[in-house]
């Protein structure tokens, strides 16, 4: 992925299992996830069934349980698992030395110009 | 410290040094510098006049094999890779102990820390990683030690020579096998690792679990989520280790394992292009033509690697590049690791984060301690992770590599290579089909296969029905997959699908979860999954706050509350709201309040900005509309005024609803509203399989609605009918009376005990109606009034789990207890972003 990448702090600050939220000035609020087993994933914090903050919600292998309507959605693709169907928009997350970084543009390119 | 050695044997070949040769200069005489040289001497021999550099005072041996030596199981002897003979026989100048200091590019040459100043027509930089020093006060006290290099490991094994403890900081791969080491040597050994599993980067959750069980077994101490906050001094040298909760744990030596950085400094200052690591092509040429790199200090396609695997593959590529020899360049490697402890099989490899269209493969022999998962996309092996038997590790590595399709022999893919190969028996089924009738299936009960399907054709066509008849898979399940089998080949078709599991992650029922979790004294989630067998990783939403309830009702006081497993609700202390926002709602004990208790809730609402102020159907007030940002500030404000949370959001005791009563009520017969304040004061706190709701009435006209909660009192002239299991909702159901007691005490000892007896029994999400329409209202008074000591008993265990409930969870939180939770991580403001960039 080319592009830059927006730092936003240390792996420690979101615990495995939990999710934490990055609000976007003009944009849509950003969930981070760090799953049992290690993994960040970055989200829109918007469930696509009826906009559920995605944050909230129990993770599991890497998907997340909407806390509103119990929706499965894969943290890797966005895509709502299942019979249930609809996607939310994923930013492109690295980890490096410790530190998480967003692409840049996925964030804060999603306003409008 | 070290005289600078060297082997100059130049001059013994017929060549002779410069002139007709090149010269090539290599700096780090670690594994991969003279694995480089030894690619290159194997496709040329003739081409290079070669001088290697060291920093440290030996020969060339293998860094991976300093574990064993710390353990005591190598010599340094036994390590050795290449010996002084190698540098004479292959004309290599080996300059050691005498690090290089600087490379000059302009005019070729590379300075020593001596003095000593080398030319080059080629320079190969292998100089390796650098340990990590965290940055704590106290990291340079005497006795902070890394564990990188022979001296390291001197310093190791003259501080376990004089006994004493150890404090391994980081409990990657490095740092555990540090412990180990000095674990064997004799000292006491504490590991603290910041993340909460252990070589997190390497270990699913499972798999952590599982080895810091075996370490912990085999004395260490382990603490993870443990962040050092300072290394405490006594006169110079180190004393202990105090983390930032304020934990201390003495020590005579800390190892520094924290991870490591490239080594690149030299590169840097030489002026080459360098990231984390010196940036190489696919032949480990920088930036500078006539300049390598290889080995740990380089990033190839932006991945700096910390094995030695890679570095064979890159010495290949730069070796053929560096004699013009024909070849494809490095193309980055899939690494593995194992961790060398012995007695402790460990085998990871490539990506198990699961996912869409990923299928998790998971085996669990709790008997042998033994966890496998292998992780399919489109028919390809992507990851492996295996605890216990790593037999099959190559295996699924090379699998993994080649991307092979496994489709063919997907069944058997967990079985391992010896299973999958076996033709004709990759089913799992034709393995079991081929099994003779005497061959033992359950090892637990000691039942045979011909026993089990002597049974299944008895008539038990489900795996529940033969596991009550002949006992198999019935204790610790780890053949449960066996059985299964046995009934699919014994009846085809016609197996019967059991009661309903607790989810699809296990095929236990909560009431085997339940009876398990007690008789075989499972104390956490992943040991619950591991013992019973659990088919995925980490469970899924359904069963993790399933579990976290059992092991909580079991363990009171000891178990540690899951968190992660638990519903938004419950985990933020308030109701989740379609709009993302929360709704507050103090406790009004009995219904009753105060005008100092409404001014303050008043005060909260105007301050935090409620849009909706409503009387709840549970006699107290709902606040709507709240940020989760300003949660432990309302909070902080309530319980200023005295008030609690309602827990209007947890499967917990709800509200106490009452009627006026004997009082103020004309037909009053009883003190309802205190006899309800009493009560919820008992009650309050409490986790239940779900949702608990009491009221009580002063007479049968009963305007708290006690006969369609889940426990309500209804109060008469000579005392108190107890009613049971009733509830509003979806679908009305009107209670049963329980019984009838004269005195308020004996009220709240049946009270205290029912709602034991839920807690105990019921399955997670089922309320008390479902609970006792399902086992009777019979079993229910059997449980409670058969035998005089159940009531006194079952009280006892509520009002001790009650000891460490009572503790209102809104005050620890406006103290700032997980305050993570209640705040954002940064905020974006694109234009700030623009301008400070
Ligand atoms: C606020 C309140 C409505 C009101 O404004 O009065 C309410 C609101 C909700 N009720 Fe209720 N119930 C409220 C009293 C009741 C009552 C009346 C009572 O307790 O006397 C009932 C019928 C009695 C009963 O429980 O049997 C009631 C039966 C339910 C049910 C059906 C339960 C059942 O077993 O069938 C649900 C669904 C559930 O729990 O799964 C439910 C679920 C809910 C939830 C939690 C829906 C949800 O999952 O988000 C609502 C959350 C509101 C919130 O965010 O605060 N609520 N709910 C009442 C809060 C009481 C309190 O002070 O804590
Ligand atoms: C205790 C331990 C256990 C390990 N276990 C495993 C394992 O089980 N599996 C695995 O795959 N990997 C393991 N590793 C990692 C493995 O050892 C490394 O990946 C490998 O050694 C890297 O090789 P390298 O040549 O890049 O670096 P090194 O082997 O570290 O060699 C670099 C050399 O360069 C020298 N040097 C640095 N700067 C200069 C300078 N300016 N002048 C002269 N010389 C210099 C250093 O002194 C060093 O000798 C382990 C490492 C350690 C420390
Ligand atoms: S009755 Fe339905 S809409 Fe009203 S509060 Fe209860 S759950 Fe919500
Ligand atoms: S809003 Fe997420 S499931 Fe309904």
């Amino acid at each position: 992925m080319i592009g830059e990448w927006l730092d936003v702090g240390p792996v420690g600050q979101i615990a495995p299992g939990d999710a934490r939220t990055l609000p976007v000035r003009g944009g849509e609020e950003i969930a981070i996830f760090h799953t049992l087993d290690n993994r960040f994933y970055a989200l829109v914090n918007k469930c696509p069934h009826k906009q559920g903050p995605l944050s909230q919600g129990i993770v599991h292998g890497s998907v997340v349980t909407c806390p509103l309507h119990n929706w499965n959605i894969s943290l890797k693709t966005g895509e709502a698992l299942g019979d249930d169907k609809g996607c939310v928009p994923t930013i492109p997350l690295k980890v490096d030395a410790g530190r998480i970084y967003l692409l840049r543009e996925a964030v804060v390119g999603r306003q409008v110009a | 410290m070290n005289a600078p050695m060297t082997f100059d044997t130049t001059g013994r070949d017929g060549k002779g040094a410069g002139g007709v040769r090149e010269r090539l200069v290599v700096i780090g005489n670690g594994m991969a510098g003279c694995r480089a040289v030894e690619e290159i001497l194997a496709r040329d021999c003739s081409r290079y006049a070669i001088t290697i550099f060291g920093a440290e005072p030996r020969v060339n041996y293998n860094r991976i094999m300093l574990s064993p030596v710390l353990a005591g199981e190598k010599q340094f002897d036994d390590i050795v890779i290449n010996g002084a003979d190698w540098y004479a026989d292959n004309a290599i100048t080996l300059v050691a102990g005498d690090p290089v200091m600087a490379i000059d590019r302009a005019t070729r040459t590379v300075t020593t820390r001596a003095g000593r100043i080398e030319p080059y027509d080629r320079l190969l930089i292998a100089t390796g990683s650098e340990p990590f020093i965290i940055p704590v006060p106290g990291k340079d006290l005497a006795g902070v030690v890394t564990f990188r290099d022979l001296d390291d490991v001197e310093k190791m094994l003259a501080a376990a020579g004089k006994g004493g403890s150890a404090v391994v900081i980081g409990g990657g791969l490095l740092g555990l096998e540090a412990a180990h080491g000095l674990s064997l040597r004799g000292m006491r050994v504490t590991v603290v690792h910041l993340m909460p599993t252990l070589m997190e980067r390497q270990l699913d959750e499972a798999a952590g679990y599982l080895l810091k069980a075996e370490l912990e077994r085999r004395g260490q101490t382990i603490v993870t989520g443990g962040d050092t906050a300072e290394i405490l001094g006594r006169d110079g040298a180190v004393a202990g280790v105090r983390l930032k909760d304020g934990r201390e744990f003495p020590a005579d030596i800390v190892v520094m394992a924290a991870g490591i950085r490239p080594a690149t400094g030299l590169a840097r200052t030489a002026g080459l292009d360098v990231e984390r690591g010196i940036v190489v092509d696919d032949h480990m040429v920088t930036s500078d033509p006539a300049i390598m790199a290889v080995g740990e200090c380089v990033q190839h396609r932006g991945i700096c690697y910390g094995l030695v695997a890679p570095l064979w593959e890159m010495c290949r590529a730069l070796a053929e590049a560096a004699t013009d020899a024909p070849g494809g360049g490095y193309e980055g490697s899939v690494t593995s690791t194992k961790l060398k402890v012995s007695g402790i099989d460990l085998f990871s490899a490539g990506d198990f984060s699961g996912g869409d269209g990923v299928e998790d493969i998971v085996m669990r022999d709790a008997a042998r301690g033994i966890y496998k998962r292998v992780v399919v996309r489109e028919n390809r092996l992507i990851g492996a992770v295996l605890y216990g038997d790593t037999a099959d590790g190559g295996w699924y590595f090379d699998l993994l590599k080649k991307g092979e399709d496994i489709a063919a022999i997907r069944e058997a893919l967990i079985f391992g290579q010896a299973f999958a190969s076996g033709g004709a028996l990759s089913h799992p089924n034709a393995a079991v089909a081929a099994l003779s009738d005497d061959a033992e299936i359950c090892g637990c009960n000691g039942v045979t296969k011909g026993r089990i399907v002597a049974t299944i054709q008895a008539g038990a066509h489900a795996l529940d029905a033969v596991r009550s008849q002949c006992k198999a898979s019935a204790s610790c399940g780890s053949c449960t997959g066996l059985v299964e089998s046995l009934l699919a080949l014994t009846l085809g078709s016609a197996v019967e699908a059991g009661p309903r599991t607790l989810c699809k992650c296990t095929s236990f029922t909560h009431g085997d979860v339940r009876r398990l979790i007690l008789g075989k004294q499972l104390k956490a989630i992943p040991q619950v999954m591991q013992e019973l067998h659990w088919s995925t990783p980490d469970g899924c939403a359904t069963c993790r706050p399933a579990l976290n309830y059992y092991l909580l009702c079991a363990w009171p006081g000891e178990y540690v509350d899951d968190q992660q497993s638990r519903f938004v609700n419950e985990r933020l202390h308030a109701n989740i709201q379609k709009d993302g926002t929360y709704s507050v709602v103090p406790r009004m004990w009995g219904g009753l309040t105060t005008p100092a208790e409404l001014r303050a809730i008043a005060d909260a609402a105007e301050k935090y900005g409620a849009r909706t102020v409503k009387v709840t159907g549970g006699q107290r007030i709902d606040l709507f509309g709240i940020r989760k940002e300003d949660l432990p500030a309302i909070w902080g404000d309530l319980n200023a005024a005295g008030m609690v949370s309602g827990h209007a959001y947890g499967k917990a005791l709800r509200t106490v609803k009452t009627c006026v009563g004997s009082e103020w009520c004309r037909f009053g017969t009883q003190d309802s509203t205190g006899l309800g304040v009493t009560i919820e004061r008992m009650t309050w706190g409490s986790w239940m399989p779900h949702k608990f709701k009491i009221a009580v009435s002063g007479c049968p006209r009963n305007c708290a609605e006690a006969t369609i909660k889940d426990f309500g009192v209804v109060c008469v002239d000579s005392g108190y009918e107890l009613h049971v299991g009733g509830n509003g909702g979806i679908k009305v159901r009107a209670t049963d009376l329980l019984c009838k007691v004269a005195t308020e005490q004996e009220a709240l000892d049946v009270c205290a005990a029912f709602i034991q007896l839920y807690r105990e029994d019921a399955w997670y999400l089922e309320r008390t109606a479902p609970w006792i329409e399902r086992v009777g209202l019979d079993y229910v008074k059997s449980a409670l009034f058969s035998d005089p000591d159940a009531v006194p008993s079952l009280a006892a265990r509520f009002h001790y789990s009650q000891q460490f409930m009572q503790e209102d969870p809104w005050a620890r939180r406006a103290a700032g207890e997980d305050a993570a939770l209640h705040q954002h991580l940064a905020e974006v403001r694109p234009l700030a972003l623009e301008v400070a960039r």
